[in-house]
């Protein structure tokens, strides 16, 4: 089978003048279909350029990337994008939904830049599904600033699966949650991932990535680590935990 | 192309920001209804004095009597008193292309009917007069050229005339008295209003040419001679027969009269309207152009502001082209929306114009169509450099924007 994400010895220097920063000195990584890989490292390390890479956004200065099975080196801009729209899904740590705009809009919007044509009822209909997929069918109609962070972030959730991607791409997703909506959206990955979901997620909080399967340690540009997590965290678990916390220090508070 | 999407997206972002759109929009909508109300008010204008114009008659030569000296005293224009009958026969029989010919003779009188008395303007036409004048009746019948040769007392009279006479008696079949002489009302004219100089021209009352001359002003020259010409284009050629006919008459020397047409009236009185027009248009124009650096303004902020959107879009799979059309749709959207309302805007206030003030306002469809044109055409040209610039942002620098 084909691996969806191939990276062979890809390098990246941004020249800032005088200045060359090697920002990422040569990553070879193959990720299969169906795999959970969090990246971590500190900052500076080349993650967030390596995920610019992975996301189609940048082009390494030298080596390949294939995103199943095909070249992305010899591609122009705007091919680049069709490929983003169709492959990938991002999700941010700002969750950079359009403002004042329902959460079914921001679902409908790849769909609006998809090459397929489709009726503003199918746009519709599938975006209701991806919205259904994260648990918020009944906030369709909602505006981002009435829905809390963490909604907001399954919004871009589905905003990101809506056109069916190969990858899904999560640069910090949950960087601007408190723990718990963080556990609720990594749940919310978990699920997509057991489903089939190809998640590539950055993270720099080892207990997020413990809810991974796979874990990559960028340092210096180049992978230092990479591992399979051995004590992986369930959400759901984590979720009963946290209830039963919160219930203890309940009974404290009013005793 | 990816139209109707990019169309959708474009009609979403204005919505989303309706007061700005407005905002923005407002530099057109003034400057198009500046040139829409400026243009109603000029045609309205324009069309005014041509009617005035018009009422004088259709393609109308007057013959004027010219100066007399009189033992080393120049009398001016008018004073010579050489115009005759034979002059307007003349005319008549020999130049080409004259439709019709009526000597004229005017006199005021008081006129007396009805137990009432009235001062007026006692004319003396041939009974081609009329159709010269392009005027018409309300009722009864022009006099005619049995009238004339009979030098009949007959008599039809204009609308000041009926009002000041016969208040509330049908005027036909009643007898006026013009120099203690009965003249029998034939026939009432139609009402034409104010002339171009501002006399009421149904102040009057139509006697036949001969019965003026013999009965009434009792002389043997004439105030004028008005002379129809067959189509416009002929005034000139007919004008200069004219001038060279009774040149002819009198043996050289220095003429006596003189030749005028309408249409150097009509010259003159488009040409100050005109002025006026071209230069409330140019206000206008340059009105709209400060409305278009405007939408140019606000989208180029708009740019700047939702460079965080447009990332977004970028990432998840907008071509340049795409972004690059919604900002210009907006843009015209913005321009033509302006220029719609604007074209409502404008015909309302040309219409409060005419009703609080009085003035005539003619809408121009032509106005109307050119200024939504223009307004879309602003919104390209101004909207092309912006939705250019987003266009070109980097979808990683975009993204990072704060």
């Amino acid at each position: 089978m084909t691996p969806v994400v191939q990276l062979e010895n890809v390098t990246k220097t941004y020249s800032n003048g005088e200045v060359e920063v090697h920002a990422v000195r040569g990553i070879s990584l193959t990720v299969q279909h169906g795999e959970f890989v969090a990246i971590m490292g500190s900052s500076g390390s080349g993650k967030s350029t390596l995920m610019n890479v992975l996301g189609c956004l940048d082009r390494p200065t030298s080596g390949r990337y294939l995103l199943d099975g095909v070249d992305t080196s010899g591609l122009d801009r705007n091919e680049r994008a069709d490929l983003r729209n169709r492959k990938l899904g991002f999700v941010f740590q700002g969750f950079n939904l359009l403002s004042r705009t329902t959460a079914l809009e921001n679902v409908e919007l790849p769909m609006l830049y998809s090459v397929e044509r489709l009726s503003s009822a199918e746009r519709r209909r599938r975006a209701l599904r991806a919205l259904e997929i994260v648990g918020l069918s009944d906030r369709a109609e909602h505006l981002p600033n009435q829905l809390s962070g963490g909604q907001q972030q399954r919004v871009a959730i589905a905003r990101a699966l809506v056109n069916q991607p190969q990858v899904l791409l999560a640069d910090e997703p949950t960087g601007n949650l408190d723990s718990r909506t963080s556990v609720e959206v990594m749940g919310v990955f978990q699920r997509l991932n057991n489903e089939g979901i190809t998640i590539m997620m950055v993270t720099h909080e080892l207990d997020i990535a413990r809810f991974c399967r796979r874990n990559l340690i960028v340092r210096d540009g180049r992978i230092a680590r990479d591992e399979a997590v051995p004590d992986r965290l369930v959400a759901e678990v984590e979720m009963q935990r946290l209830r039963e916390a919160e219930a203890a220090a309940k009974l404290i508070a009013s005793a | 192309m990816r139209l109707t999407a990019t169309t959708v997206i474009a009609l979403r972002a204005l919505r989303r920001n309706k007061l700005r759109s407005v905002l923005t929009a407002l530099g057109i909508i003034i400057g198009v209804a500046a040139v829409i109300a400026m243009v109603s008010i000029g045609n309205g204008a324009k069309s005014l004095v041509e009617g005035q114009i018009a009422s004088l008659g259709r393609n109308v030569i007057s013959v004027f009597p010219g100066s007399a000296t009189t033992g080393g005293m120049r009398g001016g224009w008018g004073s010579s008193s050489t115009l005759t009958l034979e002059d307007a026969q003349a005319i008549e029989r020999e130049v080409v292309g004259a439709v019709a010919v009526s000597g004229e003779v005017r006199d005021r009188q008081q006129v007396l009917a009805n137990g009432l008395n009235w001062n007026t303007s006692v004319l003396g036409e041939s009974p081609g007069y009329l159709g010269i004048r392009d005027w018409e009746l309300a009722a009864g019948a022009m006099f005619t050229l049995a009238d004339e040769r009979s030098t009949a007392k007959v008599a039809v009279i204009g609308q000041t005339v009926v009002s000041n006479l016969f208040p509330d008696v049908d005027p036909i079949g009643q007898t006026i008295r013009i120099r203690n002489l009965p003249f029998k009302v034939v026939g009432v004219l139609k009402p034409k209003g104010f002339n171009f100089f501002g006399s009421d021209q149904d102040d009057v009352v139509i006697v036949p040419l001969t019965s003026a001359m013999r009965r009434v002003s009792r002389r043997q020259n004439l105030s004028g001679i008005l002379i129809q010409a067959q189509t416009p284009e002929s005034i000139s050629r007919i004008q200069q027969d004219i001038t060279d006919l009774l040149q002819q008459r009198r043996g050289g020397g220095e003429p006596d009269f003189t030749v005028r047409n309408q249409m150097e009236l009509a010259d003159a009185a488009t040409a100050t309207s005109r002025t006026m027009t071209a230069l409330l248009g140019a206000i206008a124009g340059i009105s709209l152009i400060v409305g278009g650096i405007g939408i140019m303004n606000i989208m180029l902020v708009s740019v700047t502001e939702r460079t965080r959107e447009i990332g977004i879009r970028l990432a998840i799979g907008a071509h340049d082209r795409d972004v690059r059309m919604q900002f210009l749709i907006e843009a015209m959207v913005l321009s033509i929306l302006g220029g719609v309302l604007g074209v409502a805007l404008g015909i309302g206030s040309s219409e409060i114009v005419s009703s609080q003030l009085g003035w005539p306002v003619l809408v121009s469809t032509t106005a109307v169509v050119v200024a939504v044109v223009v307004s879309a055409v602003i919104g390209i040209v101004f909207g092309f450099y912006p939705a250019h610039k987003a266009s070109l942002l980097d979808p990683i620098d975009a993204l990072r924007f704060e």
